[in-house]
């Protein structure tokens, strides 16, 4: 049975432990926006043994690029981006201490292998609610890569930023489960 | 020869681009309902539920309905008996998508295929507008508009069987082609098949299809069949919104079929999200 849970930033591998996929959360604190371009020079830095521009250690990463925000707006509308593009990078990031993503659609095993053996889960939000949940992002600050523009790398505040736990540290793929369910052979 | 002005184009176009970005067509927002209404997994029905909420938030706050807020597509007929004064007709198609996605406060997700750049110097603003053109009889200019994100765009398949591959041969592909999608491409999905012509024709016409109104029906009796077979059989996939499993897949399945070459039989599937953002308008 799918549990709800509140959630604030950052998440530690007790926290994590204790999700399964289909459960709901509502997340709270801190989240960095990173797509494609982003993701490659993250993994570039680490390559070459540099800080990155924020500390992973526990953090959650939103795969979103955002539409330029209104006057008087900290940001657009801001729904989540396909994650499969992140694929290659995202192993890297587990293993260095990054604990949650949002984005949607499926991940390969290499994310999901790296989700059980580090402990960290990937999240999906509603593709295509960007207006929904644009609103619950309360700051944002671009915080390296402004020449990327929607695919530079902010830090948002986020308010009750509603998500559904697709894969786990235990294995469970949301998606399947689900699929199965209501699959006509 | 009725003659058209350059503005008049740029203004319209600029006009229709920040309107679909927030205001999810009548088609569309009813076929979304009627999937709300139908869905048997609880858990499909609150994202569903939730898409309506963005679309409700959207619309009445002028908020684009996606962050993704696409390439500009159009199809555009031009009547025979028009003259563009002031300027060329694709030129103010661009300008007028330039202007449409920069004040509307619209996200520009054009770059260049390698650099992967995006900014004004290479490509400008959301520039190029993909543009595809037709004559036609008459004195004005007929304009379908859709904005196309890179989602749904990317789980589009074009392939040329072999003649004895037939309607068998097209249903599986497409069950194929959504099945491998899951919940990528922003499910429920409408989904655009272009059957015959040559390779390009069957993929121009998989696109157009997806500019049709959700709802209604093939001219083509034997065509309007094979999309309510192909819709029953996407359906039974169970892949609901957003992949969570349910029985709401697809909203529509839409053909458009061409004449062919007796050695070939191309097949193209092009899909659009559950935010089908699309107008149409005459000047």
């Amino acid at each position: 049975m799918s549990k709800t849970y509140h959630l604030t930033t950052p998440l530690s591998d007790e926290t994590v432990s204790e999700l399964h996929s289909g459960d709901i959360v509502y997340l709270s604190g801190t989240v960095y926006t990173a797509r494609d371009a982003a993701h490659k020079r993250l993994v570039d830095l680490l390559d070459e043994g540099k800080e990155l521009p924020f500390d992973i250690k526990g953090a959650v990463i939103y795969f979103v690029g955002p539409t330029p925000p209104k006057p008087g707006d900290p940001i657009g509308s801001a729904g989540p981006t396909t994650s499969y593009r992140m694929d290659s990078y995202s192993p890297r990031l587990i293993a260095e201490g990054l604990k949650g993503m949002i984005g949607k659609g499926k991940r390969n095993k290499d994310v999901t292998d790296a989700c059980q053996e580090h402990k960290a889960v990937y999240f999906g939000a509603t593709g295509g609610a960007g207006a929904l949940l644009g609103k619950q992002i309360k700051s944002a600050e671009v915080i390296a890569y402004e020449e990327l523009g929607p695919e530079a790398v902010r830090k948002l505040e986020v308010v009750d930023f509603p998500v559904t736990v697709v894969n786990d540290t235990y294995g469970a793929d949301l998606y399947k489960i689900g699929r199965a369910q209501y699959e006509v052979k | 020869m009725r003659e058209i002005a350059y503005q008049e184009i740029v203004k319209n176009v600029r006009d229709i681009i920040v309107y679909s970005a927030s205001n999810l067509p009548e088609d569309a927002l009813n076929a979304m309902k009627e999937a709300y209404k139908n869905e048997k997994s609880p858990v499909s029905k609150e994202v569903l539920k939730q898409l309506l909420e963005n679309a409700d938030i959207a619309s009445s706050e002028a908020r684009p309905l996606c962050q993704d807020t696409g390439l500009a597509v159009f199809f555009v007929k031009i009547g025979a008996d028009v003259k563009v004064v002031g300027g060329l007709l694709k030129d103010a198609i661009n300008e007028g998508t330039e202007k449409g996605y920069i004040e509307g406060y619209l996200r520009a997700s054009t770059c260049h295929p390698f650099t992967r750049a995006n900014n004004k110097d290479t490509v400008g603003y959301n520039l190029p507008a993909i543009i595809h053109l037709d004559i036609v009889e008459g004195d004005k200019i007929d304009i379908e508009y859709a904005a196309k994100g890179g989602g749904s765009e990317n789980v589009s398949r074009a392939r040329v069987f072999p003649p004895a591959a037939g309607k068998q041969g097209v249903i599986d592909y497409v069950r194929e082609c959504i099945s491998d999608a899951g919940p990528n491409p922003c499910p429920p999905l409408t989904v655009g098949v272009g059957i015959g012509g040559t390779f390009e024709k069957a993929v121009i016409s998989s696109k157009h299809a997806l500019f049709r109104n959700i709802g209604s029906v093939n001219e083509d009796p034997e065509m309007a069949e094979l999309e309510d077979t192909i819709k029953l059989e996407l359906n039974k996939l169970g892949i609901g919104t957003m992949g969570m499993g349910g029985t709401e897949t697809v909203l529509a399945v839409h053909i458009e079929s061409n004449p062919c070459h007796i050695a070939s039989l191309p097949v193209s599937v092009n899909v659009q999200c559950h935010s089908s953002r699309h107008t149409h308008i005459t000047i």
